[in-house]
């Protein structure tokens, strides 16, 4: 294999590893802020077990999303180093950003908060779960904009004396039409992702005591209870959510790669009006559908807001690219770059197709899934009704936070590799983007330490996690301000 | 090539600040996590007892993670503000920087995982994973310092003119020349040094005598080795008496250091080593302007052909930052200021929570 085969593997394995523990950082941080806040309020003992329930369950998590992020802030520079040459003017403040205004934040809040507890008072206590909330969210926000910009590279011209990408408008950078439909898709999949978590965990401890018993049972069950329910509202609230913004994002995905919504559909002709197809066969060599299923006039209206939309087929995209070489005549670094990317050369213009078309389904299916699971489980626990415990009830209760992380990880492969041949759309070949110093026997060595850590790592997480679910709900003493220097702390690690 | 060299890509005048600026960044990562670095290597040697050696963890605890992001921030900046730097640089070292990643993983799980379970077997693996984690990162970046020193040998690449990388590749056991082995055994008996200072600072009781104890004969190593590499430094690459005086500014921070160390002054001692730290980065930094710690293929200091100049981002690119670095970077400072007061006191085995004792996990 290739060094730029194995880069492309190390980022696609490292990145989704890291992304499976980013979204239940940025929304479970809000969500115990919550939790926080209300016991705050109320002074209602049930939040405060809640709060130091899932504040435990939220730290053992961010621990890991803390130490998989770094790898990726380096490896841009250490794997793609044509790649960061080309467009750091652009791309590089995103990121310089959003260590300066987000990890800072987040970082130091986040250490007051868990160490804080018996040294600040109750209401500035409260106020760093709020400010760590708010820096996971801002983190988010320049990452997703400096991946839009990959996507739609907007406010950006090239500059033919220093052979790369500069900025003309930071401001056109910030309001990319992708960024602004991607950042809050991508925010509230993260809300499915904690609000799954919090029904599966609570839910699943609710239909263990059953009719509770004991003074003990009574005050967990109605803990769990509020929980469960909690849980669910936010998944199915942030559901609805998801589904509106992803249709925005579909419109204008067909609109900046038209190539990508396609392979989406494995639309191989141009149609007006097109079906959208549950099951797709296509040839052997992949040019042409052999038999599909279809509803009709979905896709158009999905990719237009028409029922009766004309939706562009593979093949005659491929056909405009050969010959404009650019696929959006309106962006300024796409035109100015066309003939350096003649001379690089693009040898195929079409993703795998069969990876797009069962991606995107995935993330779709996936998120439908754990949606109903939430409604199911509202309904259920609807004027104090009680699950049934059983292999369905706790399967479920598995389901509903493993199914919108895969959902994500789905979403994202398909927007990554849909957009292939290009790492930025339009402009600059994957293949022509990584280090050329760098070898194959590097990139490979690192690649099987990273797996052999990462899979190590897994497995103390999950068995720590898994530990400290099944510990349930902790007994709780009133934080109070500590005087005494001699006094033991409430928490120490 | 020539087109390279005129294509004025932004002021001098910024570019200079930014490379002042991403000085600044590394010597405030140095001197933060450069404390939090020796006393993770520290806890399997000076905590005797679980108790003790959770006093060490939680002087650090609250704070390694803020301390970790100046690095995070320094590498952000250069990736923003030189790009060329940043891509010529991360894949010329890519093995090392491997291993400053797998350090990095390794420790941070270790402080976040070793309290939340009991077992003595449990606890034992994560100290060690952060002590070696630490050791290998300091060693790794004492290495790489004093390659910058040197210069690392950059070319054009053979299929891309606007490209640098650095040559040889993979370029690995050239950074283990005596000097780069020397610079790494200094930063780590410096941190060491300087770690073992904060923890006397931050504990009272025998953890405290302890980490003084051995405070006193780490700096006797630390003035030893230092003064060896220093000299070595100014005449290898001499900067002219702006080198000579940072050397002797240096030194007196750490033979200060070592004897308020002695007279049982906590604060102004570990406040010398910071002063050591910050003279020695800003002597390397001298080194490194305009070459970036490269310089061009041959014998001796041949200059490189990537530089400040023509590494740099454009104009409007480094005027944003600018701005944004005037604003965010005294409000970083302030807050982060605030959470070291608000962890000011000392800590004694008497702070330390017992265990939670081990629950039974429900069935
Ligand atoms: C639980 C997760 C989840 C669910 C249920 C959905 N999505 Fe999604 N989707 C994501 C999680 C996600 C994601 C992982 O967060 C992505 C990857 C990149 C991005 O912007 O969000 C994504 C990307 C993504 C893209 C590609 C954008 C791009 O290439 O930049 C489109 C067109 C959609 N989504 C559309 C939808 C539609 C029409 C949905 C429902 C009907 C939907 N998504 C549900
Ligand atoms: C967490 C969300 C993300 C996931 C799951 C993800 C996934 C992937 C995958 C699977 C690939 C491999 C594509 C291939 O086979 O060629 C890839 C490539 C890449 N992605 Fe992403 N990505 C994510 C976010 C980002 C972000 C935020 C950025 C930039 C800021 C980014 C930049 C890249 C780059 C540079 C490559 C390598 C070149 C390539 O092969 O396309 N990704 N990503
Ligand atoms: C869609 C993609 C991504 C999002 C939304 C995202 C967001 C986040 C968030 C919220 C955190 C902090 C919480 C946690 O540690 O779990 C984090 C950690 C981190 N992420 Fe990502 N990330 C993404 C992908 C990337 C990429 C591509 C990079 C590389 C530049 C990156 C760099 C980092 C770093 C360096 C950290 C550690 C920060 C610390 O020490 O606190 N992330 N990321």
């Amino acid at each position: 294999m290739s060094a730029e085969t194995l880069a492309r593997w190390q980022f696609g394995i490292t990145t989704v590893y890291h992304f499976f523990f980013v979204p239940i950082t940025i929304a479970m941080s809000m969500l115990v802020a919550i939790m926080q806040t209300i016991w705050v309020r109320t002074g209602s003992e049930k939040l405060l077990r809640l709060t130091k329930f899932f504040g435990k369950l939220f730290l053992i998590n961010f621990a890991m999303g803390v130490v998989t992020g770094i790898v990726q802030e380096f490896q841009f520079g250490m794997n793609w180093s044509e790649y960061s040459r080309f467009v750091g003017d652009i791309f590089g403040a995103p990121l310089a950003l959003e260590a300066l205004i987000a990890f800072f934040l987040e970082s130091v809040f986040i250490g007051l908060w868990i160490f804080g507890w018996d040294r600040l008072p109750k209401k500035v206590h409260l106020l760093m779960i709020w400010l760590a909330a708010i820096g996971t969210m801002i983190s988010s926000i320049f990452i997703l904009a400096a991946n839009s910009w990959m996507q739609n590279p907007v406010g950006a011209h090239y500059n033919a004396a220093t052979d790369r990408a500069e900025m003309t408008s930071l401001v056109d950078v910030l309001l990319n039409p992708v960024a602004l439909v991607t950042i809050p898709h991508v925010l509230v999949t993260a809300y499915m992702t904690a609000g799954g978590l919090i029904l599966g965990v609570a839910g699943w401890h609710l239909a263990k005591i059953g009719k509770p018993q004991t003074e003990k049972e009574k005050k967990d069950a109605s803990a769990y209870r509020w929980a469960t329910k909690f849980g669910a509202w936010v998944l199915l609230g942030a559901g609805l959510l998801t589904v509106i913004t992803g249709d925005i994002q579909g419109k204008i995905m067909t609109d900046v790669q038209p190539m990508k919504m396609a392979a989406a559909e494995a639309l191989w002709e141009t149609e007006q009006p097109a079906g959208f197809s549950v099951f797709t066969i296509g040839t052997l060599d992949g040019t042409q559908e052999v038999w599909s299923w279809k509803i009709p006039g979905v896709l158009s209206f999905l990719a237009t807001g028409d029922f009766n939309g004309k939706v562009y087929g593979i093949n005659d995209l491929v056909k405009k690219m050969e010959s404009e070489a650019f696929t959006n005549s309106d962006l300024v670094l796409q035109r100015e770059s066309a003939e350096r990317l003649a001379k690089v050369g693009v040898t195929d213009w079409v993703p795998n197709i069969p990876v797009t078309y069962w991606t995107f389904r995935f993330m779709m299916g996936l998120g439908f899934l754990a949606m109903a699971i939430a409604a199911w489980v509202l309904w259920v626990t609807r004027k104090g009704g009680l699950p049934t415990p059983g292999k369905l009830w706790t399967s479920l209760m598995f389901a509903a936070p493993l199914a919108p992380l895969f959902g994500i990880s789905f979403g994202w492969i398909f927007t990554e590799m849909g957009r292939q041949p290009f790492i930025v759309y339009g402009v600059l070949p994957t293949a022509a983007s990584a280090s050329p110093g760098v070898s194959a026997f590097e990139v490979g060595l690192s690649m099987v330490l990273y797996t052999v850590i990462y899979g190590a790592l897994a497995v103390v997480e999950v068995g720590l996690f898994m530990h400290y679910v099944k510990l349930g709900l902790p007994d709780v003493s009133e934080p109070k301000v500590l005087t005494d220097d001699d006094a033991p702390l409430s928490f120490a690690y | 090539m020539f087109a390279l060299e005129v294509a004025g890509n932004a002021p001098l005048a910024l570019q200079g600040l930014w490379f002042i600026l991403i000085a600044v960044l590394w010597i405030g990562y140095l001197v933060l996590e450069g404390f939090d670095y020796g006393v993770a290597m520290l806890i399997p040697f000076l905590g005797k007892t679980e108790k003790e050696k959770r006093v060490i963890v939680n002087t650090i605890g609250p704070v390694w993670d803020g301390n970790e992001v100046w690095l995070l921030t320094a590498g952000g900046a250069t990736f923003a503000a030189f790009p060329a730097w940043y891509a010529t640089l991360f894949s010329g070292l890519y093995l090392p920087l491997f291993l400053v990643l797998v350090g990095l993983i390794i420790r941070g799980v270790a402080f976040e995982y070793r309290s939340k379970h009991p077992e003595a077997k449990w606890r034992n693996a994560f100290d060690w994973m952060a002590s070696i984690g630490s050791f290998v990162v300091t060693l790794v970046f004492g290495v790489g310092f004093a390659n910058f020193i040197l210069g690392l040998p950059v070319a054009a690449a053979a299929n891309n003119p606007s490209l640098y990388v650095v040559t040889p590749s993979p370029y690995f056991w050239q950074l283990f020349s005596w000097f780069g082995l020397l610079g790494g055994v200094c930063l780590v008996a410096l941190f060491l040094f300087h770690g073992s200072l904060f923890l006397a600072l931050k504990t009272k009781g025998e953890i405290h005598d302890r980490a003084t104890a051995f405070a006193g004969k780490v700096g006797l190593v630390s003035i030893g080795l230092g003064a060896i590499f220093l000299v070595s430094q100014n005449l290898l690459h001499p900067i002219g008496p702006l080198g000579w005086v940072l050397l002797v500014l240096a030194a007196l921070g750490l033979v200060s250091a070592w004897w308020f160390n002695g007279k049982g002054r906590d604060g102004i001692a570990f406040i010398s080593t910071t002063a050591t730290v910050l003279f020695v980065a800003v002597g390397i930094f001298a080194t490194m302007w305009p070459g970036l710690g490269f310089k061009g293929v041959g014998d001796g200091l041949v200059p490189s052909p990537l530089t400040a100049m023509n590494a740099s981002s454009s104009e409007l690119t480094l005027t944003l930052m600018t701005v944004a670095a005037c604003v965010f970077v005294p409000i970083v400072l302030a807050y982060t200021a605030w959470a070291y007061t608000v962890f000011r006191r000392r800590l004694g085995v008497e702070n330390i929570p017992d265990d939670e004792p081990a629950p039974a996990l429900a069935g």
